[in-house]
């Protein structure tokens, strides 16, 4: 598949980039790498000037940079700084609970904003029209993290029908679901919302188009009318938007985590950006835009594939 | 549209006149009302110091909303550049800077700019210029589209050939008739400016004490939230408030 190599080799330059922004932000962090070791009155600063060497920072930036690239392709990525422990272990036990929770959202989201989307535009400028744009709207302008924390507030706190936070990977069924609702619904939420407005207003265009007019001269009935005309036509471009839209689920999936300390790489992320973890920031960080950047390639591959006009 | 006008510029000129608003010092300590739950004296409560919520939901505001509105100042300035060169340059120049737009749209912004924020330690003007510099994407998509369709019209073909130079054509003819859709484009930013920052906040990273602004609110209340649910209530709301007229704004703009 030609495109599909080309958006790969694409990809490269990109990932250098976030790698080369990744390893210079770390330059700034005051005191450098080994920031944590100058306030301890233990080291001495002989000891400091070994580690230096020892850790190769009197080496050239480049050279640095170099055998850093080199030792994250190869799956050498450091060391926590928080806790010592391989940084590829630490996130590799993260996966599950987040693969979870992602799965469950991006079901969510599909299963919400797309009827939404097709009603709303269906019943254009009807009360019912109304009332699901404004919950849209509402859904674009809410910032995850408060609506996580209004919904515990009313769920958890006031009503006590669902645990606050945490996760129960260990039981079965509906105590499983209960600690996955309320986090899953947050993460789904911003992006139903989007996709609903976004369907709404690609149908409400399909729906003006003349073929549709002609298929009703024709006597094509309401519901065919929808499912035969209209609905494969405004779906094309949802589809694309849907998949590229699906992998900002993986940054969104960090706030709501760390909202509702579900144990997963997102909060993995706010703990080690609360205690300066670098090594395993600057993983997540290109973990986190090989993952999205690959969900973009797949976008562009399957848009390319449903709508043969966009490979040429 | 008309009631989303009237919210914004409500909202606007209660964070201009925060001083005159306000019912106390927005870091004034009152021991002896401290966690006060939503009253008459105090409209939004107190926190743990016993500072008046309102108070400072007014002053925050207008840290929130100048980071927001100066952010898309920055975005709209960097995305007109890069749209209006790439719409009206065309050729490799477009294709370079658009697929440019399009790999960086393909970054986790949000993540790299909380390492950003983490390890810069940005004052409040840094931040406006970081946030700003990861939200001028969608601001050159869209005015690459308007001046590239805009470049056929016959007026533009009638200006050059009255002699109207480059400089002339971009500014007068394309960019002045794109401005709708940047207007739009530049109020959405502001609204993203502000949500971002608010995370920033939130999670410690973005507007560091004595400064407020509604997201670092949050990120106060967020260890409170059994006990004095009204710390995380308020600001929240005010951020939804605004970002969601700044929205309705730009749909009614876009329809």
């Amino acid at each position: 598949m030609g495109l599909a190599a080309r958006r790969t080799a694409e990809a490269v330059p990109l990932l250098l980039l976030v790698s080369g922004i990744a390893f210079a932000l770390l330059q700034f962090v005051p005191g450098g790498p080994i920031e944590v070791y100058l306030s301890n009155p233990g080291v001495r600063p002989e000891d400091l000037e070994r580690l230096r060497r020892a850790l190769g920072l009197d080496r050239p930036l480049w050279e640095q940079y170099v055998s850093w690239l080199v030792a994250f392709v190869r799956g050498d990525w450091g060391f926590s700084f928080s806790d010592g422990r391989p940084v590829f272990d630490r996130i590799a036990e993260r996966l599950p609970a987040s693969i979870e929770l992602l799965g469950a959202s991006l079901a969510l989201a599909l299963a919400a904003g797309i009827p939404a989307g097709i009603v709303a535009a269906v019943t254009h400028r009807s009360m019912l029209d109304r009332s699901i744009s404004a919950v849209a709207a509402a859904g674009v302008s809410i910032p995850t993290f408060w609506l996580g924390l209004m919904l515990q507030l009313t769920f958890a706190i006031g009503f006590g029908w669902l645990p606050s936070s945490g996760r129960a990977a260990d039981s079965e069924g509906l105590a499983r679901l209960q600690y996955l609702a309320m986090p899953a619904t947050v993460l789904a939420f911003a992006h139903a919302a989007a996709w609903s407005r976004y369907l709404r207003a690609s149908l409400i265009g399909v729906l003006r188009a003349p073929f549709v007019a002609a298929a009703r001269a024709r006597g094509v009935g309401p519901r065919a009318r929808l499912t035969r005309h209209v609905l494969p036509n405004a779906l094309a471009p949802v589809a694309s938007v849907v998949l590229l839209d699906a992998a900002l689920l993986v940054p969104g999936a960090v706030v709501t985590e760390s909202v509702f300390a579900w144990p997963g790489v997102g909060s993995l992320f706010i703990e080690a950006l609360g205690r300066r973890d670098y090594t395993v920031l600057m993983a997540m960080l290109m973990v986190s835009s090989v993952a999205v950047v690959s969900f973009n390639l797949l976008a562009d591959v399957l848009h390319a594939w449903l709508d043969p006009r966009v490979a040429s | 549209m008309r009631r989303a006008g009237v919210w914004l510029a409500l909202i606007a000129a209660a964070a201009m006149t925060a001083p005159l608003l306000a019912p106390y010092a927005p870091d004034a300590l009152d021991l002896a009302h401290r966690r006060a739950a939503p009253s008459f004296a105090h409209w939004f409560g107190t926190d743990d110091l016993g500072r008046d919520v309102f108070s400072r939901a007014l002053f925050g505001g207008r840290v929130s909303i100048a980071i927001g509105l100066l952010s898309a100042t920055v975005a709209a300035g960097l995305g007109v550049a890069v749209g209006a060169a790439a719409g009206y340059l065309g050729g490799w120049t477009d294709t370079l800077l658009m697929r440019g737009t399009d790999a960086v749209l393909s970054v986790p912004r949000l993540l790299l700019l909380m390492v950003a924020a983490a390890t810069l330690q940005p004052s409040v003007p840094a931040l406006v210029i970081i946030v700003g510099a990861v939200g001028w994407m969608e601001t050159a998509r869209v005015t690459r589209a308007a001046v590239r369709s805009l470049l056929a019209s016959e007026f533009v073909v009638a200006a050059r050939a009255a002699g109207a130079g480059h400089l002339r054509i971009l500014s007068r003819h394309l960019l002045a008739n794109a401005s709708g859709a940047i207007r739009v484009a530049a109020v959405l930013a502001v609204g993203r400016g502000i949500l971002v920052e608010s995370a920033l906040s939130f999670f410690g990273v973005g507007v560091q004490p004595p400064s407020a602004s509604w997201g670092s609110m949050l990120y106060q209340a967020q260890s409170a939230m059994t006990t004095e649910p009204w710390l995380a209530l308020f600001p929240g709301a005010c951020i939804v408030v605004t970002v969601g007229a700044l929205t309705a704004v730009s749909d009614a703009a876009d329809e």
